[in-house]
């Protein structure tokens, strides 16, 4: 019970720290002034429920855990986020692409932790919902401007939809740590989920006038540690400060 | 878990007024409702505060100066972080919008006008400088998680809302 609680702790907040540390690449760097704020914005909301998360995490843990050693000194195949917050930042397309995908599912996500028997985590996602619907509607927002703007813009939010879509369905896959925690009360059913998901994605792709993509190749293995290619280097880079100088405080 | 009712021993109180919102200046953290709770118990404060947001960076800041304002005035004391009931906007008092206001940040509307304004680009935030109505969204994120960044159309000044939260 105890390893299982852990596990899935990591799992929800492990989402939010990867996309969190994703978009926060983008500081100073950008589109526009707006745009960059709103991002780090974003970023700094994930990162404060991330450290709700592995405070809670690393009580359970014991050990001599903290929010920081669970952050910041895990190898690669201890983390358990799906591979699509991992995705780089490879165009402005990609990244309100990867952010829409995963606000859609973190909002549907948080309303059923709300319920949780745990009372820390229904805590935290009541806090974190608040915050998770204004970044549902800035996403949303972009992705019409992107895919009802120009043929360009339109081109390459449909390229990074297109991209994306595969990582889609690991959103909705439990492993046994989930379904421990679904039977315990205290997890979502993620599978449940999945309608919803791809009913409310789908109206916003079409009044973005972005085609639904109709492949059904989809990808998985983060939630098991699995993760993909771009995961390394942003391991690398998120962690190079506490291995480089160990339990370095500023 | 649960505590939807402030408790605060009236003797704190006006120690608590003193500290303020490292990152709104003329705002106190009591006019912000911050402060869940402050028990004394045997010359030990208990105090009990809320994040705005679960990023907020100034709650470490708020953490550390309640101590230093009841160290001040004679108590020593325990800040326990707490998230649930989850803070609101509506926990802002009329005295702390005052404040916002003349700070130069549009207080929150209410929960269905700040939709209007944020999805559907209505015009009816005022304007902290011109008072004018005339007033536009240019961004949902502002100079912080709470805030969304505005323009007034008839005096021209940027500034910043501050948005509903509930
Ligand atoms: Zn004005």
């Amino acid at each position: 019970m105890k390893h299982n609680l852990y596990r899935y702790i990591l799992g929800i907040a492990d989402n939010s720290l990867i996309l969190g540390q994703r978009l926060g690449e983008l500081c100073g760097h950008g589109p526009n002034l707006e745009t960059d704020i709103a991002c780090t914005n974003m970023s700094l909301d994930l990162l404060g429920q991330v450290r709700s998360y592995y405070q809670y995490a690393a009580k359970i843990k014991g050990e001599g855990a903290s929010e920081d050693s669970i952050a910041f000194l895990r190898k690669e195949r201890e983390y358990y986020n799906v591979l699509l917050v991992e995705q780089p930042n490879t165009d402005f397309g990609y990244t309100m692409a990867r952010q829409f995908l995963f606000d859609v599912y973190h909002l549907l996500f948080l309303t059923e932790l709300q319920k949780s028997s745990d009372l820390t985590l229904s805590a935290i996602a009541t806090k974190s919902i608040k915050e998770v619907s204004y970044h549902q509607r800035f996403s949303s927002d972009w992705i019409k401007r992107l895919g009802d703007g120009t043929e360009e813009s339109n081109t390459r939010i449909q390229t990074a939809i297109n991209d994306l879509w595969t990582y889609t369905d690991e959103l909705f896959y439990l492993t046994d740590a989930d379904k421990a925690m679904v039977e315990e009360g205290i997890g979502v059913d993620v599978a449940t989920l999945k309608d919803a998901y791809y009913k409310t994605v789908s109206e916003v792709l079409e009044e973005a006038r972005i085609e639904i993509p109709e492949s059904k190749y989809f990808q998985k293995g983060g939630k098991q540690g699995i993760h993909t290619e771009h995961m390394g280097y942003l391991l690398a880079d998120m962690q190079y400060m506490q291995r480089a100088y160990p339990n370095m405080e500023w | 878990m649960v505590e939807e009712q402030q408790h605060i021993d009236e003797i704190l109180i006006p120690i608590l007024e003193q500290v303020s919102d490292p990152e709104i200046p003329v705002l106190s953290i009591m006019d912000m409702g911050v402060v869940r709770s402050a028990i004394i118990e045997n010359n030990l404060v208990k105090v009990k505060i809320t994040p705005t947001y679960s990023g907020c960076p100034a709650m470490d800041v708020i953490g550390d100066d309640i101590k230093a304002a009841l160290k001040k005035a004679g108590y020593e004391s325990e800040i326990e972080l707490i998230l649930a009931p989850a803070w609101t906007t509506d926990w802002i008092t009329p005295r702390g919008r005052k404040a916002l206001e003349a700070y130069g940040i549009a207080a929150p509307l209410e929960a269905e006008a700040d939709k209007d304004v944020l999805l559907h680009g209505k015009r009816i935030v005022k304007c902290p400088q011109c008072g004018s109505t005339n007033t536009r969204l240019v961004s949902q994120f502002g100079s912080t998680a709470c805030k969304a960044q505005f323009q007034c159309d008839d005096c021209h000044e940027p500034f910043d809302y501050f948005k509903c939260l509930k």
